[in-house]
């Protein structure tokens, strides 16, 4: 346990998640990935199974009991899922692949629909692929334009000239969290400029609502998308969260079974919200595993995670500073207020591909790469580099064992 | 788990902290750039091909200690042969990483020297890639210098 956090305990919590018992090699397993994804505690997999043992149905689509009862766990989890985020109403909640998907299915149906060529769509240096390429996907269809908004010196959004990017912006559309600086980005003072420039605000909020307690209408956003896996939930599984009235709007994404109230030879109707935008049978157990997920959450607390990952992040700045000094570069802000708990890092110049393997030897599991975001990488000046990320289950010992790990690998480099 | 001595022997460190044949080559002289969009490494081979023989070769770009060891002994060994010498050696190095296509003859003869060291990077499956990142590469470039 951290600091005076009295109310949380991530030593007790970390039990609840088989995974992190195990040992390899008569060593502990030092999750560090959670930014990729989380691990599951026993509420995921247990509901999940005993719904597949017990409940396992079609939903929306049989009359019979037990598709009637599985229609309603599935509900029921959005119904979870709308409070956890404080949406207006459950038919805001669109159940989607994963994030990806539902940042496609914003650029491609509220995007065709609402932008032509030249309107603009306001982006950041700090985004994940999945909030570039789709934009860039519908520049080449539509001629759109991109612009985006800068970092200052020490990795926050340069806002200095946001009034000016906005000019005629149709969209900004921007991360909550960046998944490799760490940095956690004012969310509501973006979507208010958005908003005074007559743009919609889309926010990406993967790496902050599985961290900090989320609240949509409080953030003025218009659209915002997560994912189960890096929640505690199962993967195949994302969230949308949109404004009812831009949702109702909207023409549909993906059309199939589900989405439609009428199809006949020469066309179809519409079904309404949310399921318009859910063709085809969705992830049912993984629906009902991510209305766990939030449940073991809410158990938890999310103010609690997230004043446990301010006291980690002040924990792990301070320690691998103090051990390391300058053989270490942390490419994030240093104040744990302004960010979450994920550390991108260069250690002594040993390439992060070689330093994640070495790590592995001491069973620290840290991410190397580009992280899906290589054109932030580009304008930091690393062509990859390691990411270590904390999450509600992770203690000062996990850190300590990276900067133990971290040490081995001089030996060998 | 396999020891990371199988893997970061001492020759594949040595030729990481001092790679050979590191730089560029002037036209007439082709490259051929390849990376690896998992890690974000890239690599750039400059080939100068005259007459059927590799006259010289060099290397550029950023890579791990494996892709950039990999790369450097690659560049040592193929300096000097033919086309057809360099082809067969290549298939050779997939062969023993497990790579080459079975419909491909493998002559087994070929003695891989200090690059047999690389073998070990079997052993570590998301670590092929790295090693013969530079490889693949070079084939590339033999396909534009042979043009």
């Amino acid at each position: 346990m951290v600091g005076t956090n009295t109310a949380f305990d991530s030593a007790v919590i970390r039990r609840d998640f088989p995974v992190l018992a195990q040992q390899i090699d008569g060593k502990p397993l030092v999750y560090l990935d959670s930014a990729n994804t989380s691990q599951k505690p026993n509420l995921v997999i247990d509901t999940m199974a005993k719904f597949m043992r017990e409940s396992y149905a079609p939903i929306n689509r049989s009359a019979y009991t037990l598709a009637a009862n599985a229609t309603e766990f599935y509900e029921s989890a959005r119904n979870s899922v709308a409070k956890f985020i404080n949406a207006n109403n459950s038919r805001e909640i669109v159940f989607t692949k994963n994030a990806t998907e539902a940042l496609n299915l914003i650029a491609f149906s509220w995007g065709r629909a609402n932008l032509q060529r030249g309107d603009v769509v306001l982006l950041t240096h700090m985004e994940h692929h999945a909030n570039i390429v789709p934009w860039q996907m519908l520049q080449q269809e539509r001629g759109i334009e991109l612009r985006w908004v800068p970092l200052t010196s020490d990795f926050q959004l340069d806002l200095s000239s946001l009034p000016t990017l906005l000019m005629s912006a149709k969209a900004f559309s921007f991360t909550s969290m960046s998944n490799v600086l760490g940095t956690i980005n004012p969310v509501e003072k973006l979507c208010g400029a958005a908003h005074a420039a007559g743009a919609i605000a889309i926010v990406d909020a993967c790496q902050s609502v599985p961290h900090s307690p989320t609240d949509v209408q409080a953030w003025g956003a218009d659209f915002a998308m997560f994912s189960s896996h890096k929640m505690c939930g199962p993967s195949g599984l994302g969230v949308l969260w949109g404004r009812e009235a831009l949702l109702e709007a909207m023409p549909p994404f993906l059309g199939g079974g589900n989405m439609i109230s009428e199809v006949r030879l020469d066309g179809f109707k519409c079904a309404e919200l949310p399921a318009k935008f859910e063709a085809g049978t969705p992830a049912i157990a993984e629906v009902v595993g991510l209305g766990a997920a939030v449940e073991f959450l809410n158990g938890v607390g999310m103010a609690n995670i997230r004043q446990h990952e301010i006291e980690m992040s002040s924990y792990v700045l301070e320690m691998l500073t103090s051990r390391f000094g300058d053989d270490i570069t942390i490419h994030g802000p240093r104040n744990p207020e302004l960010r979450g708990a994920t550390f991108s890092f260069a250690f002594r110049g040993i390439h992060p591909h070689d330093l994640s393997q070495v790590l592995d030897q001491s069973n620290v599991c840290v991410r190397a790469g580009h992280h899906c975001a290589k054109p932030l990488m580009k304008i930091i000046g690393a062509n990859a580099t390691a990411r270590a990320s904390f999450y509600l289950y992770n203690t000062t010992a996990d850190a300590d064992a990276l900067a133990d790990a971290l040490d081995s690998a001089s030996d060998i480099f | 788990m396999p020891g990371i001595e199988d893997l970061y022997r001492e020759i594949i460190l040595d030729h990481y902290r001092t790679p050979r044949n590191r730089g560029e080559l002037p036209p007439p002289a082709v490259y051929s750039e390849g990376n690896n969009p998992l890690c974000g490494d890239d690599i750039r081979i400059y080939l100068d091909v005259a007459d059927g023989v590799v006259r010289d070769v060099k290397f550029s770009g950023q890579g791990c200690s494996i892709s950039q060891s990999s790369t450097s002994m690659m560049t040592v060994a193929i300096k000097g042969k033919t086309v057809a010498e360099v082809q067969a050696f290549v298939r050779r190095f997939k062969h023993m990483m497990t790579l080459a296509d079975n419909d491909e003859p493998v002559d087994e003869a070929i003695n891989l020297g200090d690059i047999e060291a690389l073998q070990g990077v079997v052993k570590f499956p998301v670590r092929i890639k790295c090693a013969t990142l530079g490889w693949n590469t070079l084939l590339e470039a033999l396909t534009e210098a042979t043009k």
